[in-house]
């Protein structure tokens, strides 16, 4: 019987499943397309992951699906099996390399979340403040308690922390909707625009309930969070429009709390700035200004068209904003 | 079949398992206790969720306790003292029955119970004259369910040596080798008298500083 | 404290069963009932029939999301679907019957006790599962808790309060129920053993029960610590999680993880030992790595204990924590493979009979493994920011849990269903429901992890359009795995009634369970058995081929 040397099997099928796992991990096309400095940095940490995950599926799938052929009960035979009860070097074996492979996958996502800007996010960017707390807590009969608490969430990219961002919005979310708050230039929306390639940081807050603010492109999301300030930081690459989703169940209307977020070139966002400052600037600037005297309804009705959302809805949706 | 598969030789039998009477009855005896530990390393843990709470909390306040819930210390200084020596009362108590003395275990749990009423007692006292409610603050919030539940606590125990002296009464029931329901009440107490002392630094001794 | 005293009048000692009956009557099933097996197979059918009302609630949330919008259900309607599907699976399904039945059941058969430490305290705390069940139905007149399993204040404590109210009793009674039967397991497998099984002997599952319970002392007293405090919130009018009055909605996430995250290995534990009883059986080996196997339960134990956080990598927490509780997530891997590597290697050199419960056991392998790759990737903070709370995470988790958990309890009731109730299954029925199961799971759960990544979120009732067309695939899947149930229920209820006679030990196993009769005597065993070999030694004396075992023939 001519038979093909046991060694030579194993190194063809190692270099078989190397050679599938990383034609996977770049084919695998389940990531939605790359829109922000981020995404590139979480992918390529996921495709690493991926090729891993794919060659130890295909190891121990195979070991199985080969045990369980190769050693199955023959007809009549009523006999046991091998009575081998370890193997200690074995043991030791599977034991160290998935321990240093998750060591590795730990050293590089320690890594990659750095270079994501997730290490730096307490940075306090010149004195932009929590603008939102003090929008939020208007409303509120409660004391201004809401002190600037540690930021938590996704800073400044290694590269550039000394950097201030370039555009601050105050994002605050209730349920169902984002409000987008352009503090430098008064300009609410329940759209968020954003010029290409400029380092953009949201101030989350929370009106009601926790609300979690994704954008799948972007691969970042970052919960906001009642009475807790929380920070995102990106720079969007792609010109385009995006989903903006609430990820964290806030109420009954949930899956519909989505909107949008669209990166314009520089100069169209210029313009688009400029249109809405013109719109809003009669009424609004107003209003805002004198928050402190109104109830959330009041406030929030301001607010109401610029979202689309009727002002019924909005009294149901908050009883006890009355 | 049966035959074949449960092992027949008293001979074997008797080696390996040492009479099963006597095996069952001791073991059952020490179980309770050991029981009751283990739940209790749980217990404390609930507690501890408690504690953990209080500090994160304390630790984000800017005022702790905020102006005017100040806590009073007289008087729950007086109250440690009490339960913290009804803890070696109740020792007094078992010590007793270890030596065959039900009349002593009854005089020191009675002793102990009436301590730890008046424990309750004060608790209540210093509930009505704070000046304070649970919902006033976050710190009141803190204060009332913590002491409440341990209250709860101190309650379940006092039931515990009522128990005891209640069965006690009967003659035989507890004696110098059969006395695992003293023990039981004892560790219980005494569990309640160590949550005590943590609650007391954290409720009072820390608001202090 | 008492309760326990009344273990005498029950442990007849002396070898004369004059006063207890010889078999317990049917009725005796409904009742306080303090005997061990009694007690297990109430659990597993309590749970059971929640399972079925749990899957009817999976299915109506299935086909609520065939479309897009929210157009069958009322979206509160579906909220407190969602919600109680999954309270309903994790502490009144897959706890209950793997902890609960599996392991009042066989831990007293396997260590060679009578019955349990505490038998009353044991009954108490399975009486304490149906009014649970009981108060999360009933909260569905009051609109059903609507604030997911999770139950994040400030929404729950902003939306229906009094079902909220319930919901938290439920789970703070099977919280208790949980914790009165970790002394009790805690307690027997240290205590009770009969003296001649030696340690390194101890069946596999019993390491499993023991880490599965010391698991449960040390994380279940904080959730409740949690949810006594929400609890107070709600009803009265305190803040400790309404932060406009200085709480914290983030320190319930703590309290509530640092439980529910071992609630995790709560689930998946006992399975773990199921697998490292029925594979060696079914597969006539030795288990692969016994001590390895038994030392990776307890690291389990011991890690699972500080990996909580990585469910609230996007919530509030600082970036240190982030870091730490990724490299703690990564860490806990390790032990899970040595278990996975372990059961592969024992299937090789074996004589592998494709029972049923071999089936399952080997189909749950081959799922763990895609739930716990994908547990991998969603451990690691940069990545988790992509995917968590989304369609990804309840992929995985499914993976894990129905994947692994429910395959494990069915595996275990095809492989001890004869030593319970006397009579074999029907294996063509297991195979169906097997074949069916296997292809349901996958077409249910796989497509989800494409939709997490393409960007759903979970917990909605209505979605982007765009995912529609893979919804509809989870549907037909979702339909699948209810059609699978059918022939299990038939196969179960036919088999206990008309199934073949089983004898003491059809599979020829070792372990204890099966020296004594099917199903056994009410006190277990006429006279305690002997042990004289380890309870995996397959293939090691040529006697235990075939032959009914010689398990207590003393070695002289």
């Amino acid at each position: 019987m001519k038979q093909v040397p046991a060694s030579l099997l194993t190194l063809l099928a190692g270099v078989m499943i190397t050679l599938i796992s990383f034609w996977v991990s770049q084919h695998h096309g389940l990531l939605p397309e790359q829109a922000s400095a981020q995404a590139p940095l979480v992918d390529r940490f996921f495709n690493v992951m991926v090729t891993i995950a794919t060659a130890l599926f295909l190891i121990v799938q195979g070991a199985i699906v080969w045990f369980i052929i190769q050693f199955r009960q023959r007809a009549g035979d009523e006999t046991d099996g091998v009575p081998i009860e370890g193997n200690f070097s074995l043991e030791i074996l599977w034991t160290a390399i998935p321990a240093m492979i998750v060591i590795g996958l730990g050293i590089y996502s320690v890594d990659v979340y750095e270079q994501m800007g997730g290490l730096a996010p307490t940075h306090k960017h010149g004195l932009i403040a929590h603008q939102t707390a003090a929008l939020v807590a208007a409303g509120d009969t409660a004391e201004p308690t809401i002190e600037p608490s540690p930021q938590y969430g996704i800073g400044a990219p290694a590269a550039e922390s000394a950097r201030a961002a370039d555009l601050v919005v105050n994002v605050t979310g209730l349920q169902y909707a984002w409000l987008f708050n352009y503090p430098d230039s008064n300009v609410t929306t329940g759209e968020l625009h954003v010029p290409l390639g400029k380092a953009v940081q949201l101030n989350l807050s929370a009106q009601d309930v926790i609300h979690s603010f994704w954008v799948p492109q972007f691969r970042l999301k970052q919960d906001a969070l009642p009475g807790q300030a929380t920070v995102l930081r990106f720079v969007a690459t792609k010109i385009g429009t995006f989903p903006v989703v609430c990820a964290e169940l806030c109420g009954g209307y949930h899956g519909s709390m989505r909107t949008q977020l669209i990166v314009h070139s520089p100069e169209d966002y210029d313009a688009w700035l400029a249109e809405n400052q013109i719109a809003q600037s009669s009424d609004l600037q107003q209003k805002i200004a004198v928050t402190a005297e109104q109830s959330d309804a009041e406030m929030l009705a301001a607010y109401a068209r610029a979202i689309d959302i009727n002002a019924e809805t909005l009294t149901q949706l908050h009883p006890n904003s009355l | 079949m049966q035959g074949s598969t449960i092992d027949p030789p008293e001979t074997t039998l008797d080696e390996v398992v040492p009479s099963s009477t006597e095996l069952h009855e001791e073991i059952h005896t020490d179980l309770r206790v050991w029981g009751l530990l283990t739940f209790l390393i749980s217990e404390s843990l609930m507690f501890g969720g408690f504690f953990a709470s209080y500090l994160v909390l304390r630790g984000e306040s800017a005022a702790w306790p905020p102006e005017g819930t100040e806590v009073e210390l007289l008087l729950p200084t007086l109250n440690t003292i009490v339960l913290v020596s009804s803890s070696f009362v109740i020792h007094l108590g078992d010590t007793a029955i270890k030596k065959d003395d039900v009349h002593g275990l009854r005089r020191w749990y009675i002793v102990t119970a009436l301590m730890g009423a008046v424990f309750l007692a004060g608790q209540v006292y210093e509930y009505l004259t704070l000046g304070y409610g649970l919902t006033t603050n976050i710190f009141s919030n803190c204060f009332y369910l913590m002491t409440g539940f341990h209250g709860l606590h101190v309650f379940i125990g006092l039931l515990l040596i009522l128990g005891v002296l209640w069965r006690s009464r009967r003659s035989g029931h507890y004696s110098i080798s059969k006395h695992v329901g003293v023990e039981m009440a004892e560790i219980y107490w005494h569990f309640v008298d160590i949550i005590w002392i943590v609650l007391f630094t954290l409720l009072y001794i820390l608001t202090i500083f | 404290m008492t309760q326990v005293e009344d273990f005498r009048d029950v442990t007849v000692t002396d070898g004369s069963h004059n006063s207890p009956p010889k078999a317990w009557k049917w009725y005796d099933y409904f009742t306080f009932n303090i005997d061990h097996k009694v007690i297990g197979i109430q659990y597993l059918v309590t749970a059971f029939v929640f399972y079925l009302i749990g899957g009817l609630m999976a299915v109506a949330i299935r086909v609520e999301l065939t479309t897009p919008d929210s157009d069958l259900l009322d979206p509160n309607l579906y909220n407190a679907f969602m919600t109680n599907h999954g309270t309903i699976m994790i502490f009144l399904w897959i706890v209950p019957s793997a902890i609960g039945g599996f392991g009042n059941y066989l831990i007293p058969l396997m260590v060679g006790a009578r019955d349990m430490a505490f038998p009353r305290l044991n009954a108490i705390a399975f009486w304490l599962n149906p009014p649970a069940g009981a108060l999360l139905l009933l909260s569905f007149l009051f609109g059903g808790s609507q604030s997911g399993w999770t139950a994040y204040p400030p929404l729950s404590l902003v939306t229906a309060n009094t079902a909220q109210t319930l919901w938290i009793l439920a789970i703070v009674l099977v919280g208790t129920s949980s914790i009165l039967g970790s002394v009790n397991f805690v307690i027997t497998i240290l205590k009770l053993k009969v003296p001649s099984l030696r340690w390194e002997q101890l069946p596999l599952f019993c390491w499993a029960i023991l880490a599965t319970s010391v698991l449960a002392l040390l994380s279940t007293p904080v959730l409740a610590a949690g949810l006594v405090l929400l609890l107070f919130d709600i009803n009265f009018g305190t803040s400790f999680f309404k932060p406009e009055a200085g709480g914290n909605v983030v320190l319930y996430q703590h309290l509530f993880w640092f439980y529910s995250h071992p609630a995790v290995y709560l689930m998946i534990l006992p399975i773990f030992g199921i697998m490292s009883e029925v594979i060696p059986v079914h597969a006539r080996k030795p288990i692969f790595g016994y001590k390895a196997i038994a030392y990776s339960s307890l690291t389990i134990c011991v890690v699972g204990l500080f990996v909580w956080v990585h469910h609230m990598f996007t919530s509030g927490t600082p970036p240190w924590m982030r870091m730490f509780f990724t490299i703690s997530t990564l860490i806990v891997a390790v032990p899970t493979g040595v278990k996975i590597f372990g059961w592969v290697a024992t299937l090789w050199g074996g004589k592998i009979r494709f029972t049923s419960a071999m089936l399952f056991a080997i189909g749950l392998l081959s799922m763990f493994v895609v739930g716990g790759l994908d547990g991998i990737t969603l451990g690691t903070a940069p990545f988790d920011l992509h995917v968590h709370d989304t369609y990804y995470v309840v992929g995985h988790f499914h993976y894990v849990l129905f994947g692994g958990s429910v395959f494990g309890i069915y595996s275990g009731i095809y492989h001890w269903f004869p030593k319970i109730t006397g009579r074999m299954t029907n294996e063509t029925l297991g195979r169906i429901h097997f074949a069916l199961t296997f292809v349901g799971t996958h077409l249910t759960f796989l497509p989800m992890h494409h939709l997490g990544l393409q960007g759903m979120p979970r917990r909605v009732a209505m979605y982007d359009p765009q995912f529609t067309t893979i919804n509809q695939l989870c549907t037909v899947g979702a339909f699948v795995l209810a059609a699978s149930v059918i022939p299990f229920t038939i196969n179960m209820i036919w088999s206990w009634l008309n199934g073949a006679k089983a004898g003491d030990n059809p599979w020829n196993a070792l372990t204890l369970e099966w020296t004594t009769s099917s199903p056994p005597l009410i006190e277990n065993w006429e006279v305690l058995p002997v042990v004289t070999h380890g309870p995996y030694d397959y293939g090691m004396n040529p006697q235990n081929a075939g032959v009914n075992n010689d398990q207590t023939i003393p070695v002289t």
